[in-house]
């Protein structure tokens, strides 16, 4: 298969330049990710470390009535198999609070090991601790449980009729209205009327979830593969009744998580049950069936869109509504409709969110929950009107491309899909698409373009900074954040670097662990814009006691200046030609480094820290709809006998606000294209209807693209600043996955003349 | 992973004289089934003889034209070797589709035949599958069944061959070589693998003491336009939802030689004995391809989410076949 | 429990291990060489790979008695004396990581794979089977390079990564 390559981009560097920001930077952790030196959280030396392995349970429901461990604990190496009969006693997870964005730590309600019921088909019922991994799994395979089997629901399909309203909440609204689109969808001269499903995913980190555990005490040392290191020790803490100030928790290293990490789940708990209980060091490292059975994945849905619009495509009716699923067990409600309260300027509008709950485990986000699979839905509905009303798609969507917000007639903070679509249809070629579905071939290929909106809101959590400038020059900047492959403490070091005016190589950044100031889980896209603005604050702060430190010496050229008269460069600070470097300021004055720190990690402090957030994160929502966006151009060949589908072509123009870092910026985004094109034609996560229980817990059968998959990928930035958001940007991590779907769906029928509305686009569809 | 005693035999009679003696004993090749199924609890020798060392990995061209397979080459050394891509193109594609280079520098041929299904029932051990526990059912009949066969089934089992190479080599009326202490047995791969029937557990005619020592090719000059095509749910690194091992000779537009095996479809690797039937002699058209293809897949199987292989099946096998006509010089 | 002897980035490694033990877990945790990743453990993600005399092989699904005597290269191995291999500055430069953990494999399956064509070894994609000097296009990279899974995405920068480093 021949693939033709989009025509250079000259440039990629952004408006919002410093002299770092916006460059196309290496990533810092390069080297050592590259040499293999990279500790992940399951790889940290502990002399007598012992290995732990789960027993996954066989039934959706039931109680448990015996376990039988003898053979087991017969295994050579076995230290201790620990089940519900012998555990020691935790406390349940507490109640989530709508107010409190780290109550919703717990991935599920469950208390493991302390209760003999069984709530889903895959819940850990045991784990043994052994001296080696291999005698831990070994003897985990022997463990073996008889169960009382209760009646369970575990069929989503099934049980979607009975879906029950989802309710609202401030942080996840779950649908709004406007008129009355039914009987504006009623009256339409041109109409579609869409059922979709998406089946459930799995995050597939390639790094399984880890923990190593290390009790000295009451005092806890975990290393964990995590998104959020701060919901990982205030929930051991919770469990283990011990104080949250004596439990470090340690992830400078990610593989990967994608949501899979953000909650705590069975793992992480367990093995910090098993160290308590053998008193020794413990590590697990999850078999990949194990993050199957016990890390939640992104819901199934169903959706329903239908459109009515004037013969002019102008729309009178937008009606977008899903059933999705919650375990009993815990969940989070997907927020399937939610960019289509913001897309199109519909007359009338209807968005409604419904769930059923089921006897499975909680499901929980997955790279841009809600938006990934709600913009296949309504993008390709938009390409099914544009057909009905023999329009192009991209001027069906700039005919409704709202000016405020449709649902509330909030303002946009920063909306650029216009320049966006403009931009990649020249670039992209669209012209040469032919509107006539099926016609365009290429040997045995048939060739289709699609197009499709991505869209991600953006906002930002809190984030403590401390900043310090030392004597020798160097610049330390600490926060625990997370660094799963985003590029994170890459584009904070040349943050710093220029807001400092320091060399990029002098900053130093340290970040996934509970010792430094506290951050927020890595989530929502917004990690980097959360802790630029703490950082940003915090280097204002040290500049001001550089100042004020470098007055009280009648020797400074910066005696008598003002701080709004500064510029930081060149290591230090000046004014006109006149200026010192903070080398020489600390030097003088005899102190071996200055401190700025934002953020108070009190319980006062950190009470007022939220009260401050939740007011800001209210009242900028009531003031503005923010979001990353983009248009995503792509073109598909299907073999004509087969129904194989390749994706040959691929383009994002995407208005992300400033891009910090070009390559790393860009490898997110890319990163987003990949999942999508996973979603769209081959990833399922397969639940037998029977028994609730996943049947393809393996890379081999759960499809990931693999190389050949993947076509050169271009991305292509606006790169214009948002103003309301930190240095201008909104946010990259998830934006990249959305509308890739549509866009291969609709491509997919642009080649063939088929709609395939049922992810994954499997060539069964298209015999 | 059960315990288990490993051994490493140095040579042939070493390793057929120590399986004779261990009834709990399995032999080991490259591991990148057994011990996959090891760990899974699917599989739980007693004892594990390391066949690696044996000196089986020859690959010698015959005084007849054909070539002699020792069953210990690497899966990746067959493909790269060049007799094979020069008269048997078909087994250095189907073996080039399969797993991944690492997978193919680590299996071997004699292992390739003894591989196991992917069925996703047979994999799980809490699932009931007459294939790894006998008597227990078949949790894929009325499960997830889109990977399994739609030819060769029984009532008691629909799992899939999963092999891409051993499709290749029954088109090529491979023949496997095989010892053990009673001396040494020629079988055609043909009559290698044995349908499911009632006993599912039962795979192939080996019998537990016997080692696979070779495989061997007939001369085939047709072979020399063939191709195997391989349909799968992405584009690389996926078990075959369908795949067509072909080779086609054409005299004055008239089919003069054939051979035709599919893969993915069936609980054997399945020589398509019927459409080789139809289209010897026959007009090579599309026409004739179809009727092939249909006549090949009259007795196919549907169940509730493979029906669509059927088509499939019959739509690759014309398209394979169209390419050797048109592109691969079969005329 | 078994003795076995390994040469592991060139040094002679002695090991007492019971056969059940994995070459990707003596690797890791007898030898403390944990750059070698464990994604799957049954052979279908290629975080594992290493080279077993010049050769790529999934570590997870060989048992390490089996590779006795042999000459193992892990990701700790590839750089020169003091310096890195072109591959792991390309993929820094390419941007051909993201998380990390995949690249380890992803290196050494590089290297292979290099080798492997480098022998005239085809691959799946390959239009003139017979052909010993097949040109490394961005196709045949991604096919031969298909047994490593990267979920971050990160495919297009390690196949410049690769592209580069063939063609210097």
């Amino acid at each position: 298969m021949t693939q033709v390559q989009n025509p250079p981009v000259t440039t990629t560097t952004t408006t919002a330049a410093g002299k770092y920001v916006g460059q196309a930077v290496d990533r810092v952790d390069g080297a050592v990710k590259t040499t293999g030196e990279a500790r992940f959280a399951a790889e940290v030396p502990y002399a007598n470390v012992a290995h732990a392995a789960l027993v996954h349970s066989t039934v959706s429901r039931g109680r448990i009535t015996a376990v039988d461990t003898t053979a087991a604990a017969a295994v050579e190496g076995v230290i201790s198999v620990i089940t519900h009969e012998n555990a020691v006693r935790m406390r349940p997870p507490s109640k989530v609070s709508p107010i409190d964005i780290d109550s919703m730590a717990s991935g599920t309600t469950v208390n493991y090991l302390n209760t003999d019921q069984v709530s889903w088909n895959g819940q850990p019922i045991a784990v043994v601790v052994a001296e080696t991994p291999h005698a831990a799994h070994e003897a985990a395979g022997l463990v073996r449980a008889t169960y009382e089997v209760q009646p369970s629901t575990v069929d989503f399909k099934a049980e979607a009729p009975n879906a029950e309203p989802q309710p609202s909440s401030l942080i996840l609204p779950s649908g709004g209205s406007k008129g009355d689109a039914e009987a504006a969808l009623a009256a339409a001269p041109v109409s579609v009327d869409l059922r979709f499903t998406t089946p459930m995913h799995h995050h597939n980190a390639i790094e399984p979830h880890a923990t190593t555990a290390v009790w000295d005490g009451d005092r806890l040392t975990v290393h964990e593969a995590s998104q959020s290191v701060v919901w990982v020790r205030k929930h051991l803490a919770h469990k283990f009744s011990v104080p949250a100030e004596g439990i470090r928790v340690i992830a400078p290293f990610v593989g990967g998580g994608f949501g899979g990490k953000a909650n705590v789940w069975a793992g992480t708990i367990l093995t910090v049950l098993a160290a308590r209980m053998t008193g020794r060091p413990v590590r697990m490292l999850l078999t990949r069936e194990g993050v199957y059975r016990t890390v939640g994945g992104r819901t199934p849905t169903i959706q329903r869109v239908a459109l009515g619009a004037r013969s002019d495509g102008h729309l009178t009716s937008l009606i977008h509504t899903s059933v999705s699923q919650l375990g009993r067990v815990g969940g989070m409600a997907e927020p399937v409709t939610s960019q289509s309260s913001h897309l199109y300027a519909a007359d009338n509008l209807l968005l409604k969110q419904e769930i059923v709950k089921l006897d499975q485990i909680a499901n929980t986000s997955m790279r841009a929950p809600g938006e990934a699979i709600g913009t296949y839905a309504i993008e390709v509905a938009i390409d099914e009107l544009a057909a009905e009303l023999g329009m192009d798609p991209i001027e069906l969507r700039m005919v409704n491309e709202p000016e405020t917000d449709p649902l509330h007639g909030r303002k946009f903070s920063h909306r650029m899909l216009r320049e966006a679509y403009a931009r990649g249809a020249e670039r992209f070629g669209w012209a040469n698409r032919s509107p006539e579905p099926g016609v365009t071939r290429d040997g045995r290929w048939l060739v289709g373009m699609g197009v499709a909106t991505a869209y991600h809101p953006s906002f930002q959590l809190r984030a403590n900074v401390t900043v310090r400038v030392s004597v020798d020059g160097g610049v330390l900047v600490r926060c625990g954040f997370q660094e799963m492959g985003m590029g994170g403490a890459t584009a904070q070091a040349q943050i710093a670097a220029d807001a400092l005016g320091v060399p990029f190589e002098s900053v130093r950044v340290e970040y996934g662990d509970t010792a430094l100031p506290l951050a927020p889980m890595a989530g929502g896209s917004a990690q980097t814009a959360s802790v630029a603005t703490s950082l940003l604050a915090a280097c204002e702060k040290l500049k001001k006691s550089m100042l004020e430190l470098a007055k009280k010496s009648s020797e400074s050229p910066l005696r008598g200046a003002r701080a709004a008269d500064l510029s930081a460069r060149d290591g230090g600070l000046f004014h006109g030609g006149r200026g010192e470097t903070y080398a020489s300021i600390l030097a003088r004055a005899g102190i071996p480094s200055v401190d700025a720190a934002i953020g108070s990690e009190t319980r006062l402090g950190d009470l007022v820290g939220n009260m401050r957030f939740m007011s800001k994160f209210l009242m900028d929502r009531r003031r503005w709809v923010k979001a990353a966006c983009g248009a995503q151009f792509c073109e598909v060949r299907v073999d004509a006998d087969t129904g194989e589908v390749r994706v040959s072509r691929w383009l994002g123009v995407f208005d992300v606000g400033t891009v910090i870092n070009a390559k790393t910026a860009t490898s997110q985004l890319k990163g987003g294209i990949v999942m999508g094109i996973g979603a769209a034609l081959s990833e399922e996560s397969l639940v037998d209807p029977r028994h609730g229980r996943v049947m393809n817990p393996s890379l081999a059968e759960y499809h990931l693209p693999v190389h050949a998959d993947v076509p050169r990928i271009d991305v292509e930035y606006l790169d214009v600043p948002d103003p309301t958001m930190p240095l201008g940007l909104l946010g990259i991590g998830e934006v990249g996955i959305t509308g890739v779907a549509g866009a291969i769906a609709n491509a997919v029928h642009n080649a063939t003349g088929k709609r395939v509305r049922d992810l994954p686009i499997t060539l069964d569809k298209l015999l | 992973m059960k315990t288990f005693a490993y051994l490493s035999a140095p040579d042939v009679p070493s390793a057929v004289r120590a399986i004779s003696t261990e009834p709990g004993a399995k032999f080991l090749g490259g591991g990148t089934n057994l011990v996959d199924l090891m760990r899974e609890g699917v599989e739980a020798p007693d004892t594990v003889i390391d066949i690696t060392r044996l000196p089986l990995t020859g690959v010698e061209e015959l005084p007849d034209g054909g070539v002699r397979i020792g069953a210990l080459v690497r899966n990746s050394h067959l493909a790269a070797n060049q007799l094979i891509r020069s008269r048997y193109p078909l087994l250095s594609q189907a073996i080039l589709t399969g797993a991944s280079a690492q997978l193919r520098n680590m299996a071997t041929v004699g292992g390739n035949l003894l591989q196991r299904t992917r069925c996703l029932y047979f994999y799980d051990s809490a699932a009931a599958c007459n294939k790894r526990e006998p008597g227990s059912g078949c949790d894929a009949i009325g499960g997830f069944n889109r990977g399994n066969a739609i030819l060769g089934a029984s009532e008691s089992c629909i799992a899939t061959h999963p092999s891409d190479m051993a499709v290749a080599l029954v088109a090529l009326d491979a023949v496997v070589e095989v010892e053990s202490v009673r001396g040494t047995r020629r079988i055609p791969l043909v009559d290698f693998h044995r349908l499911p029937g009632t006993t599912p557990q039962v795979e192939t005619v080996l019998e537990a003491d016997e080692l696979i020592t070779a495989v061997e090719l007939p001369p085939l000059p047709l072979a020399a336009t063939s191709r195997y095509r391989k349909v799968r749910d992405r584009a690389s690194y996926a078990f075959a939802l369908v795949s067509v091992a072909a080779a086609l000779e054409v005299e004055g537009g008239v089919v003069t030689g054939v051979r035709i095996a599919l893969g993915g479809v069936a609980t054997k690797p399945w020589r398509a004995h019927e459409a080789e039937r139809v289209l010897l002699g026959a007009p090579a058209t599309d026409e004739s391809f179809r009727r092939a293809a249909e006549a090949e897949l009259a007795p196919a199987v549907g169940r509730s989410q493979n029906e669509f292989k059927i088509e499939l099946a019959q739509r690759a096998i014309v398209a394979t076949l169209r390419t050797l006509l048109t592109e691969g010089g079969a005329a | 429990m078994v003795d076995i002897r390994m040469r592991v980035n060139g040094v002679e490694e002695k090991v007492d291990l019971s056969p059940q033990v994995s070459l990707l877990d003596a690797l890791r945790g007898e030898l403390g060489l944990t750059g070698t990743k464990k994604g799957c453990d049954q052979g279908a993600c290629g975080a594992c790979t290493v080279l077993v005399d010049g050769e790529r092989i999934n570590s997870c699904l060989a048992l390490a008695v089996q590779y006795d005597d042999r000459d193992i290269t892990t990701v700790e191995g590839l750089a020169g004396e003091g310096e890195a291999h072109p591959l792991q500055k390309a993929f820094i430069r390419n941007d051909g990581l993201q998380c990390g953990y995949c690249t380890s494999g992803q290196l050494c399956s590089a290297v292979g794979m290099l080798a492997e064509h480098e022998a005239g070894a085809p691959s799946a994609v390959t239009e003139h089977l017979c052909a010993t000097d097949v040109e490394l296009s961005e196709d045949e990279i991604r096919e031969r390079m298909s047994g490593n899974l990267c979920r971050c995405g990160a495919y297009n920068g390690i196949v410049a990564s690769i592209k580069e480093v063939a063609a210097s």
